[in-house]
């Protein structure tokens, strides 16, 4: 009888997760899909043009005009290529940009049917340091894809996307030092309760979250770092082989990692699902735990948002780098910046503490 | 079977299959990624050990850096069946008498500790960063000075000799 009682909690747990995370992948391949449509519309409202407006209401069915599209094209396998890693290219990619989003915390915990559920799929102790395992790991979706399409432009935009992800992956890093010695957690759970009670992060690390931000957007190959996909110099970059779904998917994955890594700063330095200048706790007592819970998801969505909107906005007004600017930029100015910024906020956390 | 026997188990097969497929591939950026398997499959156990700190670590540094630079290399060599150098016949033979001897070494070492077979029921708590960290910075901190003045120097051999190289082809 008590086995099977802790196998139905188990289940009922497992199911719990199961749902958050179908609800997570959908959630981020619908706006994933939207930003596609953002971009092009706001690329349009700065160049006074019109955009997608043929396609529903406004445009709003370009979307899914797009990727039926992509869904209907013929799918081409070079000859001369690697079937195997051809195929896992755009499959690794995909998945590499979504496995960041299980220890990102959504939202506090709801109560369902007397059930706490936390929105969060994994409240692991060393969170941030899984965020930069997943993210190293993304390379390879690219490498993969540029190598086995057996094309030397594709391998050159492979290996200009590896080389930049790994320089900027460095300055990433150290920026973060600088904040993670002022919360003494690697949670990102723990970070944003933080946050609740001292304010955000972005007050105490201005410059943290200046490195910060130009590595996330080097990370996501977007402008002004999008030279693996410089089409003057490399045609189309490293999926120039590709067609169809698998396209597709290498297009996509780059949205929806813009969307997890908006998500990433929120957490790290806007309080995560914290709403600004409101007491949660009182709030909680005067509409309840779910409703606040809800209104600080919606929080937390509106500052993705933003970020949403701030890849699209730099990416329309900054041309792009020249490949040495890039690596200087990376290597001779924001690492020895973050240096810096480690030791200043390690000598104030000591000088406070004394 | 407890579940983490049956991922023991699983992570295991994984870890030996992908060795063999490092081996026995005869692409070697297949090698490579078979490679890069193994280092997941040992994450894998890591996290089973309960040593969080340790199997991320070992995702970034060794799956992660280590193996794109690896990757790297490997994909700018173009090797194929036809430029492989082929070895002699003693050579195959010296090799598979010194790789097995290190593998007699290794069972005969493991074979009767039984630390080893309990660290794997996730009951420790050494590899969690908190601990880990404790024991490096106060019983183990002149070590891990030298070896960071250790990388500290190889790295700074690295600049001086790509300095060289570029000022010789300027000039």
């Amino acid at each position: 009888m008590i086995t099977m009682d802790l196998l139905a909690i188990d289940l009922a747990y497992g199911l719990e997760k199961l749902l958050l995370i179908g609800g997570i992948i959908t959630v981020s391949l619908i706006v994933a899909m939207y930003t596609t449509y953002a971009e092009r519309k706001v690329a349009a409202w700065m160049q006074d043009r019109r955009g997608p407006n043929r396609a529903g209401p406004f445009g709003l069915l370009q979307p899914v005009a797009d990727g039926l599209k992509l869904f209907f094209k013929e799918e081409i396998i070079p000859l001369t290529s690697n079937k195997t890693l051809f195929v896992l290219g755009p499959a690794l990619a995909m998945v590499t940009a979504m496995l960041t989003s299980a220890v990102i915390p959504w939202g506090s915990s709801i109560n369902i049917f007397g059930r706490d559920v936390s929105l969060q799929i994994a409240d692991v102790n060393i969170g941030i340091l899984y965020v930069f395992g997943v993210v190293s790991m993304g390379v390879y979706g690219i490498m993969i894809g540029g190598w086995s399409s057996n094309n030397k432009f594709s391998l050159i935009a492979a290996v200009r996307g590896a080389s930049q992800i790994i320089s900027y992956e460095l300055a990433m890093g150290l920026s973060l030092i600088a904040l993670l010695m002022m919360t003494g957690s690697l949670s990102l759970k723990t970070i944003v309760q933080q946050q609740m009670e001292g304010g955000w992060n972005i007050i105490y690390q201005p410059l943290g979250f200046l490195i910060f931000l130009i590595c996330v957007f080097a990370e996501c190959n977007r402008t002004p770092f999008d030279l693996p996909e410089a089409e003057n110099e490399l045609n189309f970059g490293y999926h120039q082989e590709y067609s169809s779904m698998k396209l597709g998917l290498y297009l996509f994955s780059e949205y929806v990692n813009m969307f997890i890594s908006s998500a990433v700063v929120s957490t790290l330095f806007f309080g995560g699902y914290d709403i600004p200048f409101v007491d949660e706790a009182a709030l909680s007592l005067s509409l309840g735990a779910n409703t606040v819970a809800l209104l600080g998801f919606g929080a937390l969505f509106a500052k993705i948002l933003f970020f949403l909107f701030l890849f699209i906005w730099v990416r329309w007004t900054i041309p792009r780098f020249r490949y040495d600017q890039l690596m200087d930029l990376g290597w001779k100015k924001l690492i020895p910046l973050a240096l810096a910024n480690m030791l200043i906020t390690a000598l104030v956390i000591l000088w406070l503490n004394k | 079977m407890h579940i983490n026997e049956i991922l023991f188990w699983f992570l295991t097969a994984l870890a030996l299959f992908s060795a063999m497929m490092v081996v026995f591939s005869k692409n070697p950026v297949h090698s490579v990624l078979w490679l890069i398997m193994v280092f997941m499959a040992i994450t894998g156990h890591y996290i089973i050990m309960n040593a969080q700190f340790l199997a991320i670590v070992n995702m970034i540094v060794y799956a992660g850096a280590i193996m794109v630079l690896f990757l790297f290399v490997i994909m700018f060599m173009n090797l194929n069946a036809e430029s492989e150098p082929q070895k002699s016949k003693w050579m195959k033979f010296a090799a598979v008498l010194s790789g097995g001897s290190l593998m007699l070494i290794l069972i005969a070492a493991l074979k009767d500790n039984d630390g080893f077979i309990s660290s794997m029921r996730g009951e420790g708590s050494i590899g969690l960063i908190k601990n880990l960290g404790k024991v490096l910075f106060t019983e183990y901190v002149v070590p891990f000075e030298i070896s960071s003045i250790l990388f500290l120097s190889a790295m700074v051999g690295a600049v001086v000799l790509a300095k060289k190289e570029s000022s010789t082809i300027v000039s």
